[in-house]
């Protein structure tokens, strides 16, 4: 409770001392305009710490978003004489609009192909911008009208402090809701890879387009601001320079954090104004040595300090409460669990081939409900395979695989996860980052969905307060209670196995999978980790595991599938396994 | 010139803060098999890696009695160490031919026609697909391409890694009566092995692992004799039964 | 438009295409040996073309300022990162090519360039003031990095873009500068005329092209060097010294990035910024083949460098935002098309 107060005095505090600064005797009115300017700036470097440090994306393009706030308010404000504070739902409409028509293109892609496109209508819109009649081609269009309040026109920069930095507040709070949500978990775990997150059915097509969205609607935000500030728009404040100086700001500051963003906008803004100040004087002639400068630095950060400087401020200040948990939170609905002893998932000649290799070679067995089988044989049977098929990670060559009578194969994971099926990796695949609790609340997922607009309004406190109250009765399940506020990178291997499975169960499966779960584990983790899936079955629970450690499947399982060079060879009970010649033979088979 | 090719003391390596391997010492006699066995996770990769230069370590490792201090993976391939991996790690949208050419790497392009020779004889399976690109072959295919490549180099310590790993049985019995035959031509071997009965059939001498340590050591023969390791590693499901 | 007129702009655009073919292949072949997308490709291109321009008018081109610069940068930040690590013979390597070799290029230059000593003196010396910044590049901005994601890489190759182009002002200067062609005059081939310095463009790009081809088809270098691109550590275990390879491939694109603004410096007025376009340009060729085919890169780059052409003529005005909109149909047709992809943690 004290953590909080501290947290949120240190707030208060921070918004009382920005909301002083123009008012403070003797600050000229120089550092006031200034200090406009960082606040126009941190509206898109908010948006691009959530696109690259949070969501794992990047853009290059990012002006060209400010453009369109800029350019809509100016038409509508000097040619169809609107007022400018009516104008910014059309702003950000018209930035939404395009954002959404680009993101569905481009942001469904991974890794670079992304910033490049953003690169490539970086420019693009530059020269639109700049060749387009109506928008008056490179001079722009001037004689914008400044924001007012009955008859006062804010025109001095120590009036449009204050709408600038309470769009800042705005943003920072949004952000920071939307982050400590349903969504926000989801767009967290893109930094972890897509599959993890389809495994638990995020649709990460999904997740993309709406922080691409939304870091677009904020640079449209500070482009409206800006066209009424400035009182005029023209290009060249919108290329390409402009969007790599902004990218700038998000790494330098802190590109995981929102207030990183605040604190790029404010160093860079400073530093390019001193530079385009001093050096010419210093040096004698003309030159943009803001961009060595600057160039110098955006590589010099990625190499010595990669997470930016928020994370060294953040070290100054009271660490963040740990979240509430409330046990008396209406718990979410549960599935019908099947019932023991009925075939549940049906695997029916499955079959993999890559290129010339058979990794799984026409396999059949059948999983009944309240078992635990293993599928077990030797590294590099095809068991990982295997499990893949069964996951929609990879698509089978050929085979049909039935869950419930229902034919799964062919489903994307987000499908197969939202039939009941829940997964564990082999190599875990938590977010570091994020707290045990975030990481396994990301399981319910699909069990509960408040919208993405309410939860950045924060209207999506009853339904979070279900999922958390989940996740942590799940930790407590499998007996990682005490962990569940610390970050999941912190944890051992062996804990962070148990908190998958945790992750697993939040998700209310029919069926769990569970992908080597023993391996890299110590005896009596692995003992433990035996006893907890006893008990999962003890409760009604299917499990289905792929295993490389005998005496682990022998001492659980009812049921074993023997895998080997990608066939089965063998199935049945544990007992039946152990004596039976062809497993010896093959398994442990000696040279001669 | 001491009589171990190869000689590792009091070998740590740390993913972390996790000790993967801890204090190891091992040495392996001029001509020799050496295999270790031990459960997966126990860290007999990581051993293999470290000994290669590809992991950073703490302790020492010496070929023929020379330090090789902290010295890259190339240095150590020119000095006759070499390691099949794994995963195998082939070069796998590039042909057959190339991936072998590749091998010979320290020699430069005039080892390339000898060592094609000497390593098509011994694979001949490889000479009918020279064309083809690596990642089209099939399982025992690829490792004999990949022991082929090794071989390219002209190893003097060639290290296998899992070397029957995913094979049909036949193919296993092939790759080991190979290994036999390397060392029969002189090369000494460092052998890691979760067929643990195969392992300790064609080695001299053998180590056991577990959690990262040496527990036992000892003849060959001798060990696939004891009771613990037929009890943990030749009996089926740890022999509770 | 007429049947000349539309030749006329073929030619055009074919030329234009050849260089961008250049920066294409250029970006791929670095893109596939170190996972860097290398956007300064540009800027070596116009330091290239303004070193030429500079040596014709018998002054000292800023580049020997700059290679200095570049030389000293290099062996300071490697010097202050790994002076534990260094041996004795290296530091001497290091003395020898970061200082002494750019100190001495500097003064040479300083002596000759007055002497105005033709072109075949203007491109050797063009040559080597830039070919040995391509490594120093690397060397500062990308080494340290090696381990990184390719997003972490491409912004530290923006970041790059911009300071080459801060210092390139400040090394050149902001005036244009045109170059005279190695070959002038014209040849009539049926209705239409020929530039012999566009046939000169597409011979050397050829030859570049099928040198690059030999390179990596027939020499133990050019495969170790697509080895590593394939399987790092592949490559390792077989002994290429890995962290050599990203120098040598920056090595290349330094040299193809002179060859390319030794062309180009007499097709076009130059400017220290102009990189950057023609650097991006390439670079659509180059996504358009999606990064990785060499050949079709070549023939996409042609593809931009004819669409280029004929939207200056009917849309003189809009033909930047026609040749990099074209990215985006492109995109939608892989992002439709690509299906399932994998994570980029799974391929590592």
């Amino acid at each position: 409770m004290a953590q909080r107060l501290q947290g949120m005095w240190s707030r208060i505090i921070a918004i009382a001392a920005v909301a002083a600064f123009p008012l403070l005797p003797g600050v000229p009115e120089f550092w006031v305009t200034l200090g406009g300017y960082i606040g126009l700036s941190s509206l898109v470097a908010i948006g691009l710490v959530l696109l690259t440090g949070v969501g794992g994306m990047t853009s290059f393009g990012q002006a060209a978003f400010v453009g369109f706030g800029a350019y809509t308010t100016a038409v509508l404000t000097t040619q169809w004489g609107m007022s400018p504070w009516l104008t910014l739902p059309f702003a950000l409409l018209s930035t939404g609009l395009m954002a959404l028509l680009i993101g569905v293109v481009t942001a469904k892609l991974s890794g670079h192909y992304l910033p490049l496109g953003t690169i490539a209508w970086g420019i693009s819109f530059f020269y639109l911008f700049g060749n387009i009649e109506q928008l008056g081609r490179y001079d722009g269009i001037s004689g914008v009208p400044p924001f007012s309040i009955g008859p006062y026109s804010l025109i001095n920069s120590r009036a449009v402090f204050y709408p600038i930095w309470t769009a800042v507040l705005i943003a920072v709070v949004l952000s920071e809701n939307l982050l400590d949500s349903r969504m926000g978990r989801a767009i967290r775990a893109l930094r972890g890879g897509s599959i993890a997150a389809e495994s638990f059915g995020v649709d990460t097509a999904r997740a993309k387009l709406v922080v691409f969205t939304f870091a677009a609607l904020l640079a449209g935000v500070s482009g409206w601001l800006y066209a009424h500030v400035q009182r005029s728009v023209s290009p060249s404040p919108f290329g390409i320079n402009a969007g790599i100086e902004y990218l700038l700001m998000a790494v330098l500051g802190g590109s995981g954090y929102v207030l990183g963003g605040v604190l790029g906008a404010t160093i860079v803004t400073v530093l390019k104004d001193q530079l385009q100040n001093l050096l010419p004087k210093l040096i004698g002639t003309g030159g943009n040595f803001e961009s060595i400068v600057f160039g110098i630095l955006m590589v010099a950060v990625l190499q010595l300090a990669r997470q930016g400087l928020w994370p060294f401020i953040l070290q100054l200040l009271p660490q963040a409460a740990p979240k509430a948990i409330d046990a008396a939170a209406p718990v979410l609905t549960h599935r019908e669990v099947p019932s023991r002893g009925t075939p549940l998932l049906v695997i029916d000649k499955a079959r993999k081939q890559f290129g010339g290799l058979v990794a799984v070679n026409d396999v059949s067995f059948t999983v009944n409900g309240g078992d635990i089988v293993g599928v077990i044989g030797p590294n590099g049977a095809g068991k990982s395979t295997l499990f893949n098929l069964l996951t929609g990670v990879l698509p089978a060559t050929s085979g049909q695989i039935y869950f419930r009578g229902e034919r799964i194969d062919g489903l994307p994971a987000r499908g197969i996860a939202g039939r009941g099926i829940a997964r564990t990796f082999q190599h875990v695949k938590l977010v570091p980052s994020m707290t045990v609790l975030e990481n396994v609340a990301i399981g319910a997922h699909l069990r509960i969905r408040p919208g993405v607009l309410a939860s950045m309004l924060r209207l999506d406190r009853d339904e979070e307060k279900r999922i958390l109250a989940e996740a942590a009765r799940q930790l407590q399940r499998v007996g990682l209670g005490e962990h569940m506020h610390k970050p999941a990178g912190s944890l051992a291997l062996g804990q962070q196995r148990v908190a998958e499975i945790a992750r697993a169960l939040c998700l209310d499966p029919a069926l769990l999978l569970l992908d080597e779960p023993a391996a890299g584990l110590r005896f009596n983790e692995k003992q433990q980790l035996a006893e907890l899936l006893s008990r999962l079955r003890a409760e009604g629970m299917t499990l289905l595991l792929v295993e490389h450690d005998m005496d682990f499947v022998m001492r659980l399982t009812d049921h074993l599938v023997v895998l080997v060079f990608g066939s089965k060879i063998a199935e049945g009970t544990p007992a039946e396994i152990s004596a039976n010649p062809q497993v010896l033979e093959a398994y442990l088979g000696g040279v001669e | 010139m001491s009589d171990a090719i190869l000689k590792v003391s009091n070998l740590s390596v740390a993913y972390g803060r996790v000790e993967a391997v801890r204090g190891v010492s091992l040495s392996i006699p001029h001509g020799n098999i050496v295999t270790v066995i031990g459960a997966n996770g126990a860290g007999k990769t990581t051993l293999m890696n470290a000994i290669m230069g590809v992991l950073p370590s703490v302790g020492e490792v010496a070929l023929d009695g020379k330090p090789m201090g902290r010295s890259l993976v190339e240095a150590r391939v020119n000095n006759g160490l070499c390691l099949v991996p794994e995963k195998r790690e082939l070069f796998s949208t590039m042909s057959v031919e190339d991936n072998l050419r590749l091998g010979a790497y320290r020699f430069g392009s005039s080892a390339v026609p000898g060592g094609l020779r000497d390593v098509f004889a011994r694979f001949p399976r490889l000479e009918e697909r020279r064309k083809q690109e690596a990642g089209t072959l099939s399982g025992g295919e690829r490792q004999m391409l990949a022991m082929g490549r090794a071989l390219m180099s002209r190893p003097r310590l060639l290290m296998l890694d899992e070397p029957s790993l995913g094979l049909a049985p036949l193919i296993v019995k092939e790759i080991f009566h190979i290994v036999t035959d390397l060392r029969k031509a002189g090369v000494s071997i460092l052998l890691v092995e979760q067929n643990a009965r195969a392992a300790l059939q064609v080695a001299d001498y053998a180590y056991v692992m577990e959690l990262g340590e040496f527990t036992m050591s000892g003849p060959a023969a001798e060990l696939a004799a004891d009771k613990r390791v037929i009890e943990s590693y030749l009996g089926l499901g740890g022999g509770r039964h | 438009m007429n049947s000349t007129i539309a030749l006329f702009l073929a030619q055009d655009g074919i030329i234009n295409g050849a260089i961008y073919a250049l920066v294409g292949v250029t970006l791929v072949l670095v893109f596939a040996v170190t996972r860097i997308i290398f956007v300064p490709q540009g800027e070596l291109i116009a330091w290239a073309a303004l070193t030429v321009a500079a040596l014709e008018a018998g002054a000292v081109p800023g580049t020997a300022y700059l290679l200095v610069v570049l030389g000293a940068a290099a062996a300071a930040l490697e010097l202050a990162r790994e002076w534990r690590e260094l041996t004795a013979r290296y530091l001497l390597a290091m003395l020898a090519t970061d200082l002494a070799l750019p100190i001495g290029l500097l003064l040479a230059v300083i002596q000759l360039a007055p002497l105005k000593l033709g072109f075949t003196f203007n491109v050797i010396a063009t040559l080597a003031l830039l070919v040995p910044m391509g490594s120093l590049i690397y060397r500062i901005a990308f080494q340290p990095l090696a381990e990184a994601t390719v997003l972490v890489l491409l912004i530290a190759a923006i970041g790059v873009h911009f300071a080459l182009v801060g210092l390139g002002l400040v090394f050149f200067g902001a005036e244009g500068v045109r170059t005279t062609p190695l070959l002038s005059g014209t040849f009539p081939l049926g209705p239409l005329v020929v530039k012999w310095q566009s046939v000169s463009v597409l011979v050397v790009t050829l030859l570049v092209l099928g040198g690059l081809y030999v390179f990596f088809e027939r020499t133990m270098m050019g495969k170790a060097l697509r080895a590593t691109a394939v399987n790092r550590l592949g490559a390792r275990l077989v002994g290429v010294p890995v962290r050599a390879t990203g120098r040598i491939a920056f090595t290349l694109a330094a040299t193809i990035g002179a060859v390319s603004g030794i062309l180009i410096g007499s097709l076009t007025t130059i400017y220290y910024d102009s990189g950057f376009l023609i650097g991006l340009k390439g670079f659509v060729g180059a996504i358009l083949a999606g990064l990785g085919s060499y050949p079709l890169t070549a023939l996409a780059a042609v593809f931009v460098g004819l669409l280029e052409s004929y939207s200056a003529f009917f849309a003189s005005a809009f033909k930047e935002v026609i040749v990099f909109s074209i990215i985006i149909p492109v995109l939608l047709w892989r992002s439709l098309t690509s299906g399932t992809h994998h994570d980029e943690d799974e391929e590592v």
